[in-house]
């Protein structure tokens, strides 16, 4: 009993149709067989219906060709103003997309869904700016001929001889909403035309005769009625899905079309699209490309052109590679459940297939319970064209060939005399293998021809003529001909294969060496310029990379020149691929005005930006495989675009928190610590004031003392806090230069000398240590910290020691006291924020717990270390370390014998 | 009472650092003008011909170093800045820009008064008044002789270190920048390469002071340059 139950992936389909159904806008197509049946007609009173009820009506763009009729219905409806756009001197009115957009009607109308829009439009399609209206949430009327539908254009040139070259992709029309029929019978449309009630453009007026004939007529309101039909046919389907009705479950056969490198493929793949619409099922289009094998650029244009011609109607497409079409083909077949294979009628030769190997037959023998169609189209077998993948000019090659079989001719001669003539074949044989084995499959002919001639000519009697008197020597000619042959291909294919093999280890080793960069770049300026150098390299192209920032807005990143100018126009054709995430501009039909390819940048979590690729032949642009290269090495840059964007925006959070935290403590430092002094100065001040007299000149100088003191105090504090703001905001900045650590030492111990007083301080600084990078000021603050440090928590007479020491690389500084030392336990936490030891009794009070958080982030900013031990014997001993540079500097000059 | 003393232009726009100003320099019989921006100041420059200038780097209407050049370009009466910690690259361009001294917010009176005595000394004897002998505390340099003595006993010194001593001694009590000794002793092409002068400094201090890395004579201005000590 066969399984009744919708395949997993139908339903999920069916949920994401619903789901794009909701925020789309709806899309109703009015359906003709010819111009003139009144489908724009019925359009307006369609609207002019629906604006009665209350819609929002815009008349984006309805051609009325002056028939007072159809302009009456107009009347009343409010028209968008057109467009003017200036293409070779012609004005042409356009219908005004981005104006209909920021309207945002609730219905429009736009006539002609199959037009094509002046060069320098966004789209070239007009049915690409529905699209995107659609896509807006603005619902759309519009009208379609039968004529202008993809996989009928072919059907309709046949019947009427007329070729239209404005189509649209089916899938647009099977994607409408709804569908109106506008029909009118033959005979009605021709009493039409002929009252004049037909307009039709000027320059299909010579067509006219032909196209408007009875029969003609009759044929196309036939394709137009069965179109229609299939769509009901369809809805109804739909509709019986939805409804759970499994009575009529599509059979899922699956069909496989593959194409060759040529222009006949397009027939192929419209073919393929009727098939598959006939049998209601999904269908793919294949091409396989053979290493080594030489395309036209013309054929590889045309393969472009097929490939998106049959995506645009709904197939899946793709590029295989491999040196047996016929297996590559099953292959592919197999992977994915194929029931039906469509391939081109050979119209080669029948011999060829003798010889080479026939794709037909080899797919209809592999092809086990698939069907095989084989249909007029074109694929070409194996073999055509396979001139060598080599670069060297054939003429020079045929030289080679001829100039080899000379030598042998010569050096035949040099031992005809005392060897046989078979041996004098073997000679010609050699230079016909050497021949064969380095050039290709013509010049080891030619080779294996002139060898046999002048074999023929010098050494087989009669001499010096052409003529053979034994029979036997016809079996060497031949013997030699067909050695000439099969190494030739036998190398060709060598050098094919080997070819294809360093092309991919090529693109292989680039990919790779581009993520293997992007790994270990940090920043996204950073990751971008690396992205696009290696972009550059692999594809010979200039490419430009945008970034998006937090708005959505696409720009080139700050510090970067551009690769190519970017102006305002490329810029928004970029912001285009990035809002919608597909690629467009040159080699694509949207917006291919602009200069460049632009492909969307897009992450695991979306689109990160847009990078557009020059060419300085825009053609190659179009080339499938291209592009199929160029989304692999795009998808990696997002990637790696997308992880340091990410770890950026955690690190910014982390900062601000960070920096949260700091103001708070901040503004309660500033609250309290700062109070304290100000309270003893105002006290002393006031009482300095107003105490007069009555003070003693001791006690004024405590007072004036006190103030100065608590003056000194408040400096320091306020030093203390903005340094700490720097440290903490990364507003630190190093400014290194070259210095002696004993200098750095001096000021600093001149510096606290006042609150040193007590305290003996023994400096030992070794004679040799060598000149230090850092910023001098910032080391100073260091040793100002740690001695004011010391000070304020050692009991006067305690001595003070600095030392300092060259070990591993690094100048160990050593700022070491003799007081009661640190909790067991807290040596870590004293370089903590706002940490605080509770002070020698009798010190002056702490200070704000910030100078040792201050030492830690100017030592970190110089990529040092610091931290604190107990000293053995007591006391404290805080240490840090400043890296030695790996590059001394500039040695000082010497002068010459002391004078 | 103002013709008393020498005169002090002033260029401050706080008030509270005039009025300290005022209150001081008038007790130590220094005449004072004030000026608070620094259009008044060029004038009062022009007007009253002082003596000595002190002029604050965070002026709001025009760049104290800015201001420096335009006086600089018809006077030469010593300017003193008077500029924030941290702000060293101020410092060195107002010297750069022939300030003659700095002091670094906040300071004593002490200090003011020193620069001021050193900048007035310099005035009325320039580039040390061809003094062939220089003295402070046990150091002593003999310009016409060019030797070195400390505590009576000659010092062996290099010809480099000669010449940064002989610079540093012609300012004394002044500041001389990092550039001003690269150009005395190497010439203008080494201006930028200040660790040669650190390294000749810290040769001087060996053969001239007690403890080196306590110097008495030879001071470190931290990020600037060098002052020999005057008094």
């Amino acid at each position: 009993m066969p399984d009744r139950r919708p395949e997993p992936e139908a339903l999920l389909a069916q949920v994401r149709e619903e789901e794009r159904r909701a925020t789309r806008g709806r899309l109703k197509i009015f359906f003709g067989a010819a111009p003139g049946v009144g489908k724009t007609y019925a359009m307006l009173e369609a609207a002019r219906a629906r604006a009665r009820e209350g819609v929002d009506v815009l008349v984006g763009v309805v051609e009325t060709h002056g028939r007072p009729e159809t302009a009456a219905l107009l009347e009343g409806l409010p028209t968008l103003p057109r467009r003017a756009v200036e293409y070779r001197g012609i004005r042409l009115q356009e219908f005004d997309l981005d104006a209909a957009l920021a309207r945002r009607p609730g219905l429009l109308l736009v006539d002609e869904l199959a037009h094509t829009n002046a060069p320098g439009s966004r789209h070239a399609k007009r049915w690409q700016d529905v699209e995107e209206l659609l896509g807006a949430g603005i619902s759309v009327y519009s009208t379609l001929n039968v004529q202008h539908l993809e996989s009928l254009n072919d059907v309709v040139a046949q019947i009427t001889g007329v070729t239209v070259r404005e189509t649209l992709p089916d899938s647009v029309f099977d994607q409408a909403d709804e569908l109106e029929l506008a029909d009118l019978s033959a005979d009605d449309l021709l009493a039409r035309l002929r009252e004049g009630k037909v307009y039709l453009p000027e320059q299909v007026a010579h067509a006219v005769e032909r196209f408007f004939r009875k029969g003609n007529l009759i044929a196309l309101r036939e394709l137009t009625l069965r179109r229609a039909a299939e769509r009901v046919d369809a809805q109804m389907r739909g509709y019986m899905r939805e409804a759970g009705i499994h009575a009529t479950w599509p059979a899922g056969e699956r069909l496989l079309v593959s194409i060759g490198p040529n222009p006949e493929g397009a027939r192929l793949v419209r073919a393929g699209k009727r098939m598959a619409t006939g049998l209601k099922c999904e269908w793919r289009v294949v091409y396989v490309e053979r290493p080594g094998q030489a395309i036209s650029q013309a054929d590889r244009d045309a393969l472009a052109a097929n490939l998106q011609l049959a995506e645009s109607l709904g197939a899946e497409t793709a590029v295989l590679s491999g040196h047996n079409t016929a297996e590559e083909i099953l292959a592919y077949a197999r992977d994915h459940n194929v029931t039906k294979i469509v391939v081109g009628k050979p119209t080669h030769p029948r011999w060829r297939d003798k010889i080479f190997g026939s794709v037909l037959d080899q797919l209809v023998r592999g092809s086990g319970d698939m069907d095989v169609y084989a249909i007029r189209g074109d694929v070409e077998a194996p073999g055509r064209r396979p001139s060598p993948a080599g670069r060297r000019s054939p003429l020079a090659e045929y030289g080679w060939a001829t100039l080899i079989t000379g030598a042998c001719t010569v050096l035949a001669a040099l031992v005809f005399r005392r060897l046989s003539t078979t041996d004098v074949a073997m000679v010609y044989l050699l230079g016909v293998v050497l021949v064969a084995s380095r050039y290709g499959r013509g010049p080891s002919i030619a080779a294996a021809l002139l060898s046999i001639a002048l074999f023929d000519f010098f050494f087989v009697p009669p001499y010096y003529t052409f003529a053979v008197s034994d029979v036997r020597y016809l079996l060497t000619f031949a013997v030699m001909l067909v050695i000439a042959m099969v190494i030739s291909a036998l190398t060709l294919r060598l050098r094919a294969q080997a070819e294809t093999a360093r092309e991919r280890e090529r693109r292989t080793a680039a990919l790779y060496a581009m993520s293997r960069d992007l790994a270990a770049t940090r920043g996204r300026n950073e990751v971008a310029a690396v992205a696009s150098r290696h972009l550059e390299g692999t594809f010979g192209a200039r490419v430009q990379i945008l970034l998006a920032d937090e708005a959505g807005r696409v720009a080139i990143p700050v510090g970067a020149g551009p690769a190519f100018p970017i102006d305002e126009k490329e810029r928004s054709v970029a912001q285009w691929v990035f809002d919608r995430g597909q690629a467009a501009g040159a080699g694509t039909d949207t917006l291919s005005a602009a200069q460049a390819l632009y492909v969307p940048l897009t992450g695991a979590a979306g689109p990160v930006g847009v990078a557009g690729v020059r060419l300085s032949d825009p053609k190659r642009l179009q080339d499938p495989m291209l592009q199929r290269q160029l989304e692999t090495f795009a998808a990696q840059a997002a990637l790696a675009l997308e992880r340091v964007m990410l770890a950026e925006k955690a690190q910014s959070e982390q900062v601000e928190a960070e920096a949260e935290r700091l103001r708070t403590a901040l503004l309660s430092s500033l609250s309290h610590d700062m109070r304290t002094p100000l309270g003893a100065i105002t006290g002393a001040a006031s009482s300095l004031l107003e105490g007069g007299a009555a003070l003693s000149e001791a006690q004024r100088h405590d007072l004036l003392k006190a103030i100065l003191d608590e003056s000194q105090r408040m400096n320091r504090l306020i030093g203390n806090l903005l340094d700490m703001i720097r440290v903490e905001t990364g507003a630190l900045e190093v400014q290194r230069d070259w210095q002696p650590l004993e200098e750095i030492v001096g000021v600093a111990l001149i510096r606290v000398e006042e609150r040193l007083r007590d305290h003996p301080v023994e400096v030992k600084l070794p004679a040799d240590l060598p000149l230090l990078e850092v910023d001098g000021l910032l080391i100073e603050q260091v040793l100002v910290n740690l001695l004011e440090n010391a000070a304020k928590y050692t009991s006067a007479g305690t001595p003070i020691e600095i030392s300092a020491a060259v070990r591993d690389g690094v100048v160990q500084v050593d700022v070491a006291d003799r007081g009661p030392g640190l909790p067991p336990g807290e040596e870590g936490k004293v370089f903590d924020k706002f940490y605080r030891i509770p002070p020698a009794t009798g010190a002056a009070s702490g200070g704000v717990g910030l100078g040792l958080t201050i030492c830690r982030g100017i030592v970190m900013a110089h990529g040092g270390r610091i931290w604190a031990e107990n000293r053995p014997g007591g006391g404290a001993v805080f240490r840090f370390t400043l890296p030695l540079p790996s590059h001394p500097p500039e040695g000082v000059p010497g002068e010459p014998a002391e004078s | 009472m103002s013709d008393v003393g020498p005169l002090v232009l002033v260029i401050e726009d706080e008030p509270q650092m005039r009025r300290f100003l005022k209150a001081s320099l008038e007790s130590h019989d220094y005449g004072l003008v004030e000026a608070v921006t620094a259009r008044e100041g060029l004038s009062q420059a022009a007007g009253r011909n002082p003596d000595v200038i002190l002029l604050d780097l965070g002026l709001p209407d025009l760049d104290g170093i800015d201001l420096t050049r335009r006086l600089r370009e018809w006077s030469r009466t010593p300017i003193i800045v008077i500029s924030a910690r941290g702000r060293e690259q101020d410092k060195i361009a107002a010297l750069d820009a022939g300030a003659d001294d700095y002091l670094t917010k906040p300071f004593g009176i002490g200090e003011l008064l020193a620069r001021l005595r050193v900048a007035l000394r310099h005035v009325a004897a320039p580039d040390g008044g061809g003094e062939p002998v220089f003295e402070v505390g046990d150091l002593k340099v003999d310009l016409a002789a060019r030797l070195v003595f400390r505590g009576g006993a000659e010092i062996h010194v290099t010809p480099i270190e000669y010449k940064l001593l002989a610079t540093l001694v012609r300012h004394a009590g002044k500041v001389v920048t990092h550039r001003q000794l690269l150009k005395e002793a190497w010439g203008p092409n080494a201006v930028e390469r200040t660790h040669y002068v650190r390294v000749y400094m810290t040769q001087l201090r060996h053969k001239l002071e007690e403890d080196p890395s306590r110097p008495r004579y030879l001071l470190t201005e931290s990020g600037v340059g060098y002052r020999l000590k005057a008094e």
